[in-house]
Formats: structure tokens, sequence, C-alpha cells
């Protein structure tokens, strides 16, 4: 149930996620291992546009990325409507975008 | 030359459509016997109404496959030492496919799918023009080569999980033709096969679980052929946004 677009989407998505999958650890790492707290997490991440470039490009590439995913999972087992298929695909890149993007909005903007 | 050793437990499937049940038969074992030569010897001595196919009986006309202990297999070369577990063996139609009668299958999607992924030559020249000369070395001959030897036994389309799963998905063996289309420098329509497997039912939907080459009997790699086409659409892609 998917043809070329999709499968070239949901490469390219992973390519996108490959090295920021790999920041997004590092991060963690030194956040964790710095001792540092939600306040000064806060203070490096608002009002930073590179933070809010960099996970909201993750998120979009996740959405993508996912919503394909998931729809070939439900077009091999209990979706078999292609227009049901699109519409819930859709549904989930647009969903994992929106909830994403908020909380990216939330610790970036100052 | 053959001896009787004994008695293999045969369960056959019998039935139409969608309905049926596998039926009990004791068959004398015999040296070097294959499935074939057991319902061979079924309908001949035993039920003369079993329903199954067959034709040249040496590994090369592709209609003799059927599902034997699970797991599909060309019945005519496959030897029951090699298969029977336990003196039992349980004989079914293929996989994948709708049951015409007891191991007789509905073969028509199968070959629907390989119009589908225009598996049809494309021919570039007439009668009248001189045979191309094709060099037998080049690494896209060499490619093709390695595909052509398809009997067309619907072994890997019965093995596949994703043809299960996905009516549209064109399958193993269609798409094996079409990566052989693509390297034949004889071939005249290139573009048409790309857009032919770039569909939702395209090789694109090939999860590379490797059935199709597990159980292939003539030992070819659909999976890889899959792959080269997975390959050559993503350089389609880029070249003309298709």
């Amino acid at each position: 149930m998917i043809g070329l677009k999709l499968y070239m989407l949901q490469r390219l998505s992973a390519m996108v996620m490959a090295p920021l999958v790999l920041g997004h650890i590092a991060v963690m790492i030194y956040a964790i291992q710095g001792g540092l707290s939600a306040a000064e997490i806060l203070g490096r991440t608002q009002g930073s546009l590179a933070w809010a470039l960099f996970y909201g490009t993750f998120v979009l590439a996740v959405s993508v990325h996912a919503a394909i995913g998931v729809r070939v999972i439900l077009a091999e087992t209990i979706l078999k409507h292609r227009h049901a298929l699109d519409g819930l695909t859709l549904a989930i890149g647009s969903g994992l975008a929106a909830l994403g993007l908020y909380a990216v909005y939330a610790v970036t903007a100052s | 030359m053959s001896s009787a050793k004994g008695n293999l437990s045969v369960s056959v499937w019998r039935g139409t459509g969608t309905q049926g049940r596998y039926q009990a038969f004791d068959v004398p074992e015999e040296d070097n016997q294959t499935i074939l030569d057991i319902v061979s010897w079924i309908q001949q001595n035993l039920d003369p109404t079993l329903s199954y196919r067959f034709a040249c009986r040496v590994g090369m006309c592709g209609s003799c496959a059927m599902m034997v202990n699970g797991k599909p297999r060309w019945t005519c070369r496959t030897h029951v030492r090699k298969v029977a577990e336990n003196g039992r063996i349980e004989v079914g139609p293929l996989r994948n496919l709708p049951v015409v009668k007891d191991l007789a299958t509905d073969m028509d999607p199968f070959f629907d799918k390989w119009v589908e992924a225009e598996g049809r030559f494309h021919p570039t020249r007439t009668r009248a023009d001189p045979i191309e000369t094709i060099d037998p070395e080049s690494s896209s001959r060499k490619v093709a080569d390695a595909g052509i030897e398809c009997i067309n036994c619907a072994v890997c389309f019965a093995a596949c999980d994703t043809v299960t799963a996905n009516s549209d998905y064109l399958g193993p063996a269609a798409l094996n033709r079409a990566w052989t289309l693509l390297n034949d420098a004889k071939d005249g329509d290139r573009g048409g096969v790309l857009d032919a497997v770039s569909g939702s039912g395209g090789c694109h939907n090939c999860h590379s679980l490797g059935s199709c080459a597990a159980y292939c009997p003539n030992e070819l790699s659909p999976i890889t052929a899959i792959a080269g086409l997975k390959r050559e659409t993503a350089r389609s892609f880029f070249r003309k946004g298709r």
C-alpha cells in the first residue's frame, strides 16, 4: 500500500532523523551528566532559534516517517480501505507534528 | 529397481474454493519417491477424483508446486525422504492463491501480477532488422541472466508473507521478471517497467523477509531483484521526480 513517493518520503525522513537522533542522544547525556536542572535547560533553549530549528526539523521528520510506517502496519493487518488509509496517515502525521511542534514551541519560545 | 519399505501417512487437502479438509491416505514407501509420485499414486490407486496439476515431471514446467508439510515446494523434484517428518507428509494447495479443487490452485492472480508489472517484452526491432548483438559478459546481461531461469511455479508467491498481507502486492516472481527486463538491452520500455513497479502494490512494499530466495527451487534471488528495482526507482525519482 505504498508507492514510490511514500517510500522515498520515508527513506528521506529517516536520513534527516539519523543525525538528529545522534544529536539528541548527545544532548541528553550532556544534560544528565552535567546535572542540569529544568530551569537551566530552559535557560539555554528559550529564545534559541538553533534549538527550535533542531527539534522542529526532528518533529517534522518523525511525523512523516512514523505516519508512513504505521500506514504500512495498518494496511497489512486491519485496514484495507485505500481512502481510510490515506486519511489515517494524514491524521497521524498531522497529529504528531502538531503535538511535537507545540512542545518545541513551549521550550524554545522566549 | 524400487522396493516397498512400509507405509507413509499422507494427508491431502480435499475441497473446492474455501471449503475443505485434510484426508488421510496410507501410501507405500518406495526408493527415490517424490511428493508428486505420492499424489499420483493416490490418484491412480485410491481416489481417481483427486485433482492436482503437473506436466513435465522434471522441474521445468513449474506446474506441480504445492505446500508440503507447510512449505511451498516443486513436488516433482522434492524427495519424500528429505521432507517426511516421522513418516508423515501433509500436501496442500499453494498458499496465497484461490483453490480450484483439492491441490489445484487458480494461477490467474499470479500471472495477472506479471502483466501488471509490465512483465512482457517490449521489442525495439522488427523481424526485418538484424539481430542485436548482446555481449554475454556485460554487467547488465549478467544481472539479467541471474534471474531468467524462473519457471513460474509460484513457490515464491506462496512463500511471501507480504503477498499474504497485501493483495495488491505484485509479488517476487513478477518483480523478478521486471528486473530482468530492466537489465535486458533489447527491451525498449525501461520507463514503463519502472512506472509499473512503483505503484501502490509495487516493489516498495517488500519487507525483505527473503522467503522468496529461501524457497525458490531454482535458487534464484527475487529479493535481490527487488532491491535492484528499489535502487533504480529511487534513482529515477531523483532524476525525473517520478
